[in-house]
């Protein structure tokens, strides 16, 4: 895939998606040059007022302690961009590396694996994350590594469908008869067939983990001090919420604007190869 | 089978259901497994924990002892097992009180706020499902598309805030934390509910209202909904009479899964709402690290889901002729 058919792929998108695409760049960019533009250092104390409303040295108004919102905002967002695709990461490659294993390994694996996942799934992923935080802690390798495994169950699930389903066709069996190795199945044959539906499931996998993430934050349960994702800026303000401080509320529209964004160009992404 | 007698008729969705109700509490009883590892086994001493830094060996290996951490990990497993299963959970550590005393104080609450919250989200869902069913590829069904799918992927503390802000700060309506009176008039009670069961429903509302349109556009496909039309059969009789009834499996599905959301959901609205539902009693069990209360509300939150489940599959195997003849 070159680069001017990605291009010609995004023009085609329908408005929603288009709207979804320019949403998700326009944060990946946020996330890596976020404090580097930021006007203020995060930390300091800039305005003497608090939840101060917008204005021209402040455009995002200030926090309780008289900090700068817009850039709290800008460095909170590489903690939850970053964080978020690292956790994706992971748990795609744990859940599909087990499908692969499912599909092309013997009988005894599959039925282990499955029910093994079955188990885990029969757990809402809220609850086990909030399991694994109360025995491991939250600090930010272990956060990141609760986020991946409550999703690892779910990525297997859909992971193993199509892989099982491919691994039957005719084509991996004639590699099969050719002798060829597992692995080789695993990854040549079977693995670049399913990229694509596999993209949409990561996809509404990371939604999933940045709703999760910053709940977590917002109920003080994840991001410890003096680290702060966009859920802990919600956490940290809320006794501005009587007074409908944009402190609240900016960092909360962000999360949503990223993850709507992320939703909708997967719709659109998916509803353009039907046709 | 019209030779059938009604008794033989029964025999196989009932021997059908009887399965299902194995595998869930086979599951269930793993899930137990995999709860008492994660939080009883791995996070290491709790006896060292409760005791702090300071504390002596004696001190420490009396506590383990009175405890009963001193005893093999797999006796402690069925003991704890045993004890959820007749409802005694243990004692909780921070309280000092019965865990099942806590939980049967919070779990009123949380039943009415899921109740509530259905009675408000499903109409409004079936709504949505239809409407963009029947509306399929058009206008009216491709707004409602993208506002649930926005609506899915809204975090609850901003539908939450927002509410908070319309209803309590700027209308004045609605109070911003809910606090059920003694004896409550209808008005009290709907008043103090009105936002915990708006910022809940919204996520249950788009996501049921999304997968009751699958389910139904999957139908909408089939022949003899086309044989039914030729017929001149009215839009409406089609849906309601001839579609609806074929896709109460997957509906019914649909409901057990997004009412499983209401859990999650309802950690952070009953957090942010001060509502004392089990949902925040499980926060700020994870955050003083009461283990035995947090397995117990985590148990509850299991079996409630997969109960859920199997609900959905027992109406699934009632409802459809093909699996009803086991």
């Amino acid at each position: 895939m070159n680069v001017a058919s990605i291009i010609r792929g995004a023009r085609r998108l329908p408005l929603s998606g288009k709207i979804g695409l320019a949403l998700v760049i326009f944060w990946i960019i946020v996330a890596v040059i976020g404090p580097f533009i930021a006007p203020y250092p995060p930390g300091s104390f800039a305005n003497e007022e608090v939840f101060a409303g917008s204005s021209r040295q402040f455009w995002l108004g200030s926090d309780f302690l008289g900090r700068d919102v817009l850039s709290r905002l800008l460095s909170g967002a590489r903690f939850t961009v970053g964080l978020s695709v690292v956790a994706v990461a992971i748990a795609a490659s744990i859940g599909t590396g087990f499908a692969l294993t499912a599909a092309v390994g013997p009988r005894w694996v599959d039925e282990l694996l499955s029910r093994a996942m079955d188990t885990l799934i029969s757990i809402p992923s809220k609850i086990f994350a909030l399991v694994l935080v109360a025995a491991f802690g939250s600090s930010l390798v272990l956060l990141t590594l609760i986020i991946a495994i409550t999703y690892v169950p779910g990525n297997f699930r859909i992971a193993r469908s199509l892989a099982v389903g491919l691994a039957r066709l005719d084509y991996v069996e004639v590699a099969r008869a050719r002798g060829e190795g597992r692995l080789h199945l695993a990854l040549v044959e079977v693995l670049p067939n399913m990229i694509k539906p596999l993209f949409a499931d990561i996809g509404l996998r990371f939604v999933f983990i940045v709703l999760l993430l910053s709940g977590l934050s917002f109920l003080g349960l994840g991001l410890q001090p003096p680290d702060a994702d966009l859920g802990s800026l919600v956490r940290e303000n809320t006794s501005g919420l009587a007074e409908g401080a944009l402190a609240i509320i900016a960092p909360a529209a962000a999360i949503a604007s990223l993850t709507v964004g992320v939703n909708l160009l997967i719709d659109a992404a998916t509803q353009g190869k039907a046709h | 089978m019209s030779g059938a007698s009604p008794v033989s008729r029964w025999r196989g969705p009932a021997r059908l259901v009887a399965k299902r109700t194995g595998l869930a509490l086979v599951t269930l009883v793993l899930v137990s497994a995999v709860i008492f590892t994660i939080s009883g086994l791995l996070p290491g001493d709790a006896a060292q924990e409760v005791l702090g830094q300071g504390a002596t060996p004696e001190q420490i290996a009396a506590l383990r002892h009175e405890m009963g951490l001193d005893r093999p990990a797999v006796v402690r497993y069925f003991e704890w097992l045993r004890g959820i299963a007749i409802g005694d959970p243990g004692q909780s550590l921070v309280a000092n009180k019965p865990v099942a005393d806590i939980i049967s104080e919070r779990l009123p609450n949380t039943l009415i706020l899921a109740g509530l919250t259905t009675l408000f989200s499903v109409p409004i869902a079936f709504l949505v499902g239809i409407a963009s069913a029947v509306t399929r590829g058009q206008a009216t069904d491709r707004a409602l598309n993208i506002m649930t799918l926005a609506m899915v992927a809204l975090p609850e503390f901003l539908v939450a805030t927002i509410a908070v802000l319309v209803f309590s700060v700027k209308l004045l309506w609605l109070p911003s934390i809910t606090i059920v009176p003694q004896d409550p008039t209808l008005g009290e009670f709907l008043r103090a509910y009105a936002m915990p069961v708006m910022v809940l429903g919204v996520g249950v509302i788009a996501q049921l209202g999304r997968m009751i349109r699958a389910a139904i556009i999957a139908e909408l496909d089939r022949p003899y909904v086309e044989m039914a039309r030729l017929k001149g059969v009215s839009p409406r009789r089609l849906i309601f009479r001839h579609v609806l009834p074929n896709a109460v499996g997957p509906i019914v599905n649909s409901m057990a899964l997004s009412l499983s959301y209401l859990f999650g959901g309802a950690i952070i609205v009953e957090t942010i709402f001060s509502y004392p539902g089990l949902a925040s009693l499980m926060v700020n069990a994870v955050t003083s690290r009461d283990m035995p209360l947090l397995q117990a509300c985590a148990m509850l939150f299991c079996a409630t889901y997969l109960l859920l489940v199997l609900i959905a599959d027992t109406v699934a195997i009632l409802a459809n002729p093909r699996l009803r003849q086991g």
